[in-house]
């Protein structure tokens, strides 16, 4: 219907806004996925509520990296600026970092370690479970101004989120009503955590990779057994025997958390690891330096990988003896930024830590494997300008979410956009 | 003596291979057991040792240029470096320890051109044979964030 202004003038402006604002028409079927939601300022909105806001645990920080009384990280659940810290009692708080007065920042380094925080702007000081505990000229300068009797410090601060550590990953919430992140992950799911993170991990390098596409779409990509062995291409090219012939993906009730592992065949299982390389009938490409596969066992069960996956945006890899952490944040309806943190343990010998530091080689940035996942979303994002009416196919394997034994599947996709659909209220 | 100007002369050979995208000859900038890493900033101030590429020999570097050449999938782009002037903090006939700033324009396939990376090549050269060579190189990128993959060494 034509809309006329105040003035009665028509509105062109209006009904363009009305257009755009029309809601994305969710098949009934998980197999489908509308373009639209992948570059929506409006969906993406939406999503900050109903999922970073929601009922989700999001991945903050490393224990570790929180070592004393003090120390602090900042992050974001979503594109919301959060501080984690650690207090005097040993406990890990976190709260929005937002100045209760003017909505500055409240901490400006990515990590440190304070007594209190105190905003720039106005010399608003907090302590570190978040609580506002001071304000600058509270009684006025020389009795004039000053806040008013009635107000009450005990009233305002930054949101505080609900904090929870698992085998060393801690996860924030701005929600009362999502489950203890034991219940959240599901009993599998933890399993495969606390397989990795079996003891005190340490740093080994941050890395953070912007990536030229919407958050979920990195999402679906880690969860995508499918396109492992069609987009990167690198093991096949050096005819590297992975001796990783079984495998499987396991995806959790709700559907957003994943496995995906690869075993080592155990008709090769006497095959050491340096001989990987070195297999080929025609040797026309082959590593020269092999020694980027010698790894060691240090699993005894024989999964050579294990991409682990938590909704919304946490994932946790095994690569051999490549270990990390990666945070996903969105940056606007097209932009997101993936965090990299490499991982070894603290009683890593200095050759097994020399192991981990050549085989981070195979993933980040610049990685041998990951450099594709950097791109491919960027590629879908260009593609589908103009495209918003149409979906995407996620068919393979069938409609239905499960867990199975064989890669060429796309259920664990399927299961995150049953858990996207579930948080964000679609009922059709 | 390895001198300034030699030190500026090898530079401008390491980025005129790199950029007209002769990668087959990167390697042979390097010793035969020289290490070479992309790092950045507060990776280095924390002394955190991982890199964004990480190689302990010239193999290794090999290896990454056949990958790039046959094995890894990214949309084609090359690189402009621009190499600023060393700073030379010890020198002598066979060896040399140097910092020289640079920044690396990247060149995408739709035709646009962008600042890729800055920070310091902070380097340890050998002489081989009359040869001016790498046993160490670090880029320490002043940036903590790379956008979207690093496919072409720096």
């Amino acid at each position: 219907m034509e809309k006329r202004d105040q003035y009665g003038q028509r509105d062109f402006r209006l009904t363009a806004t009305m257009q755009e604002n029309k809601p994305i028409r969710w098949p009934e079927n998980l197999s489908r996925v509308p373009y639209s939601v992948y570059a929506d300022k409006q969906v993406r909105a939406t999503e900050e509520r109903h999922i970073f806001q929601g009922d989700t645990w999001n991945y903050l920080c490393l224990d570790v990296e929180l070592d004393e009384p003090g120390k602090y990280r900042t992050t974001f659940i979503g594109e919301t600026p959060v501080v984690v810290v650690r207090d005097n009692d040993g406990e890990v708080y976190a709260f929005e970092n937002r100045c209760a007065h003017r909505g500055a920042l409240i901490a400006l380094e990515k990590s440190g370690q304070v007594e209190n925080f105190q905003c720039v702007y106005h010399a608003w000081t907090y302590n570190r479970q978040g609580d506002l505990t001071g304000i600058a000229f509270e009684k006025g300068v020389r009795g004039q101004g000053g806040m008013p009797e009635h107000f009450c410090k005990s009233d305002h601060g930054p949101r505080k989120l609900r904090v929870a550590v698992f085998c060393g990953l801690v996860f924030g919430s701005f929600s009362d009503d999502v489950p203890p992140i034991e219940e959240y992950l599901g009993p599998e799911i933890c399993e495969r955590i606390e397989r990795v993170l079996h003891k005190p991990v340490k740093v080994i390098g941050r890395f953070t990779q912007a990536l030229p596409n919407d958050w979920k779409l990195y999402c679906e990509n880690v969860r995508d057994s499918y396109h492992a062995s069609l987009l990167h291409m690198f093991f096949t090219t050096f005819e590297i025997n992975r001796l990783s012939q079984k495998g499987g993906v396991i995806v959790d009730e709700s559907g957003g958390n994943h496995v995906s592992f690869s075993m080592i065949d155990p008709a090769a299982k006497d095959a050491s690891y340096k001989e990987q390389g070195l297999r080929s009938d025609h040797d026309r490409y082959r590593l020269k330096d092999t020694s980027l596969l010698a790894g060691f066992d240090e699993w005894h069960d024989g999964i050579s990988l294990q991409i682990l996956s938590v909704f919304p945006g946490f994932v946790l890899q095994q690569i051999q003896n490549c270990l990390a952490v990666r945070q996903l944040l969105p940056k606007g309806h097209d932009r997101s930024e993936l965090n990299w943190v490499y991982l070894g343990f603290e009683d890593d010998t200095p050759e097994q830590l020399k192991v981990r530091l050549k085989q981070s080689n195979l993933v980040g940035p610049a990685g041998f494997i990951s450099m594709e996942d950097g791109a491919v979303g960027g590629f879908v994002q260009r593609g589908i300008a103009g495209a918003q009416d149409m979906q995407a196919i996620v068919e393979m394997g069938g409609d239905m979410v499960a867990t199975g034994e064989g890669r060429a599947t796309e259920t664990s996709v399927r299961g995150f956009w049953k858990a996207y659909r579930q948080h964000m209220g679609v009922t059709e | 003596m390895i001198d300034l100007l030699s030190i500026m002369a090898f530079h401008a050979a390491y980025a005129q291979s790199i950029d007209s995208d002769q990668l087959e000859s990167w390697p042979d900038f390097f010793t035969a057991d020289a290490s070479y890493r992309i790092t950045h900033i507060e990776n280095e101030q924390e002394n955190l040792p991982a890199g964004i590429v990480w190689a302990d020999s010239r193999a290794m570097l090999q290896d990454r240029v056949a990958a790039l050449r046959e094995a890894n999938i990214y949309e084609r782009q090359r690189y402009r470096h621009l190499i600023g002037i060393p700073q030379l903090l010890s020198a002598s006939a066979e060896s040399a320890e140097a910092s020289t700033p640079f920044m690396v324009a990247r060149i995408m396939a739709t035709g646009e051109t962008q600042l890729f990376a800055t920070g310091v090549y902070r380097d340890r050269f050998v002489k081989v044979n009359e040869r001016l060579l790498l046993a160490e190189r670090v880029a320490v990128c002043d940036s903590t964030v790379t956008d979207t993959l690093m496919a072409l060494p720096l």
